[in-house]
């Protein structure tokens, strides 16, 4: 009886040690908004880091230590591409020592590679600001991009984790079942916006704009990465005058001197969008970062 | 044109419309003119179906772009080339003393620290005015999944090319490993790794110029282990052939070890603004004939060297802020090194001249510390302001050929003890992420003597490949 006991004991530990070793796949995300999408699809059976707050500029991270830390121990790496992590992320990948999540790797992903690109310059020269060679890389601001990287990212996860292969399908099927619906849902209510003219601050917003047809007349960034002057302001000013903006549009990571100096001088009121999951406290996941952004752009002014 | 033929069919369909009563010729004339109305019918027909047939291609087409699927490169010959980047730096410099003479006055001999064995390092504008600084070239690529490449060759104003860094690095090793090998900066400390360009102030530390002529280098190999911790906690042991002061490597003939280093890192965030980093570091050597200029009692030049074991021991620190909103940052560093020496010197290996006539060997031995701390603060948009405070300790040092009265102290001016300090305050200006251009002030008191006053115009521009930097 005792014997058996024991023996009860041992196979409960050796389980439960076996479903830790199971449940745990390491997954780095370079933005919360890919750590939110693998969420909706891993759920439990990942452990999910994010390197970027959804209220840091994702261009100006450095490679810092934590960051070398928690890429030691992952087995897939979530990042945006387009060079968005440039900066920092390559530094972090050689620092890491970690074979997983090389670019040749199974466990290296990148979204931009199932999206077609917007913005894409048509020459590359410094001249113009710092500028993405393979386009703009903000591609999570248009909703129907979703389906297609959680497509490549349910396949992907099936891949490193094959046991549990049928779980990331299924999750993925939900999770695309539930997002046509929202799509359509907020298309109808966002439907009085196209063709509205706005001023955006930085081409944060280009795949919301190109989404919901809004009308981009202007951009208070004279050159991308590049703060604007109180002369280009003026400059702006004077060429939107006529178009009566809608609305100017900041994310809320960008600071907000250029989008209130423009609002206060032309009238026109500042929307600002949470850009990503996390930036405030309504929005908690990918679907309350849409109903958010659809709402604070049909409000009324 | 096609408003005329639209008007003629109309016309033609009111005329065919028309009621008939009128003879055989009649008939025959209606019939014709059917015969053209159905002819035109079928024009239009076929016009309006060529249109349709575009208007689906275009349609098809844009669908298959909208379709998910990787985007071509070019495949030109070119397209594996390595990424190259190019640093373009200069300065004018306006300096109380004459950053060329030493306050002794001989002729030729460049100011250096009191108190210390020169380490060749530069520490001063190279002359007062328009100096063009060391542009650096770098290049580098993956090589092929298991490695990547690094080369980084410093063009000096006075035309002489110098290759800085010249690597290999292993890519992905797995278990947290990383392996380099060839020429690189030694990992010791925190600011030894960063180029000159990352620097956050026109001239090296205090310390770093005393202690490594500016900076450590090694031709040899480095390998790191990054522990399997949610903190950062690294190890590094570095060993080869070391490049400059307090080494004397370059000169060496021999097989087996020759320098060596040890490194561990510790590292963390304090919430998402802030983040630091812990190190203590230590490096040896063993210099032989390790050779410095000094002038004697007699006012006479002379060569003096060093053989014996050279330890240093260092301790690091940074901490950074960055808030989530605005463009504000601020960035501490700090760093201590303690180096202990001993061994002989010789006094006046050389020749057989000065106060006297033969050449002297005696012991030595010296402890010498140094620590630097300095801040910066990005107060605005592009705008930064810094201050750093660096000072080395008057050395403890025993020298025999003094305790035993074989040479007077003025003999071996330059060691006679001096607790040199520096204070220097910056401010910079960067347009873009791609160029900065610096003001600074220094007040400088490595020597005896009047201090020194120093102001810097500096320009630091980098071209090309958008290169990561580290922490």
């Amino acid at each position: 009886m005792k014997l058996s006991m024991l023996k009860y004991c041992l196979a409960l530990l050796a389980a439960s040690l076996w479903a830790a070793s199971a449940l745990a796949l390491n997954v780095f995300a370079t933005v919360p908004e890919w750590a939110a999408l693998a969420q909706e699809i891993g759920g439990d059976r990942l452990k999910i880091v994010t390197a970027t707050g959804a209220l840091q500029d994702p261009h100006r991270i450095e490679a810092k230590p934590s960051l070398i830390a928690r890429a030691r121990n992952a087995d897939l790496l979530l990042a945006t591409g387009a060079e968005l992590e440039v900066g920092w992320l390559p530094v972090i990948l050689r620092e890491s020592g970690n074979a997983r999540i090389q670019p040749s790797a199974l466990g290296y992903f990148e979204a931009v590679a199932y999206v077609k690109m917007l913005d894409v310059p048509g020459r590359l020269d410094r001249a113009d600001g710092d500028v993405h060679a393979s386009g703009n890389p903000h591609i999570h601001t248009d909703p129907r991009n979703y389906p297609k990287i959680a497509a490549a990212l349910a396949t992907r996860l099936a891949q490193l984790d094959a046991a549990n292969a049928a779980q990331y399908r299924m999750a993925y099927a939900k999770f695309v079942e539930r997002w046509q619906a929202n799509l359509a849902r907020w298309e109808k209510q966002a439907a009085p916006l196209r063709g509205q003219p706005v001023v955006v601050q930085h081409k944060s917003f280009s795949y919301l704009i190109d989404w919901l047809g809004l009308k981009e007349i202007a951009v208070l960034e004279p050159k991308p990465g590049v703060e604007a002057s109180a002369a280009h302001l003026a400059r702006v000013l004077e060429q939107t005058r006529a178009q009566k903006p809608r609305w100017v549009i900041r994310a809320a990571w960008e600071n907000n001197r250029a989008a209130d100096g423009f609002a206060a001088q032309s009238g026109a009121p500042v929307a600002v969008l949470p850009f990503t999951v996390g930036a405030d406290d309504q929005v908690k996941d990918l679907t309350a970062l849409f109903d958010e952004t659809v709402a604070r752009l049909s409000a009324a002014h | 044109m096609k408003h005329v033929s639209i008007i003629v069919l109309a016309a033609y369909g009111a005329l065919a419309s028309f009621p008939m009563t009128a003879a055989a010729e009649a008939a025959a004339d209606v019939s014709a003119l059917r015969a053209e109305i159905a002819q035109l019918k079928a024009a239009y027909e076929e016009r309006i179906q060529a249109l349709e047939r575009r208007l689906n291609q275009v349609q098809a087409q844009s669908a298959t772009t909208v379709a998910p699927a990787a985007r071509p490169v070019a495949a030109a010959a070119n397209a594996f080339n390595p990424a190259i980047s190019l640093i373009l730096s200069g300065m004018t410099t306006s300096t109380k003393l004459d950053p060329r003479q030493d306050t002794s006055g001989a002729a030729g001999r460049e100011r250096r620290i009191q108190g210390l064995m020169p380490s060749g390092g530069e520490f001063n504008p190279e002359a007062r005015s328009w100096n063009l600084g060391e542009s650096e070239l770098a290049i580098s690529a993956n090589i092929d999944p298991h490695f990547r490449g690094t080369l980084l060759a410093a063009l000096s104003p006075a035309n002489e090319v110098s290759v800085e860094e010249a690597n290999i690095q292993t890519l992905g090793l797995g278990a947290g490993l990383n392996i380099k090998a060839g020429r690189f900066l030694s990992g010791i400390g925190y600011a030894n790794e960063q180029h000159p360009h990352a620097w956050d102030f026109s001239n090296a530390s205090l310390p770093h110029q005393a202690f490594f002529g500016a900076q450590l280098g090694y031709d040899g190999m480095q390998i790191k282990w990054l522990a399997p911790t949610d903190m950062f906690l690294e190890f590094g042991l570095e060993t080869g052939r070391a490049r400059g002061f307090p080494s004397s490597d370059a000169a060496r003939n021999k097989n087996g070890l020759m320098s060596g280093s040890a490194f561990a890192r510790l590292g963390d965030d304090v919430g998402r603004e802030h983040s630091w980093r812990l190190g203590a570091s230590y490096f040896a050597t063993q210099p032989g004939d390790r050779a410095y200029e000094d002038i004697d009692s007699s006012g006479t030049r002379v060569t003096n060297r060093f053989s014996g074991t050279s330890r240093t021991v260092g301790l690091d620190v940074v901490w950074k802020w960055k808030p989530h909103y605005g463009a504000q940052s601020f960035k501490f560093q700090s760093e201590w090194f303690r180096r202990k020496e001993s061994g002989q010197l010789t006094y006046n290996g050389d020749n057989a001249v000065g106060a006297f006539a033969a050449a002297a060997t005696g012991d030595l031995s010296s402890t010498q510390s140094g620590l630097y701390a300095q801040g910066v603060w990005g107060f605005a948009p592009a705008w930064r302001v810094g201050y750093r405070y660096d000072q080395l300790g008057r050395r403890a040092t025993r020298i025999g050929l003094i305790d035993q009265g074989v040479l007077a102290a003025n003999d071996l001016p330059l060691l006679e003890a001096f607790e040199p300090k520096r204070q220097t305050l910056m401010l910079d200006w960067s347009r873009s992420e791609f160029s900065r251009i610096r003001l600074q002030f220094a007040h400088d008191r490595t020597r005896p003597g009047a201090a020194d006053r120093q102001i810097w115009l500096h320009y630091i521009m980098s071209l090309g490949a958008h290169g990561a930097h580290k922490f």
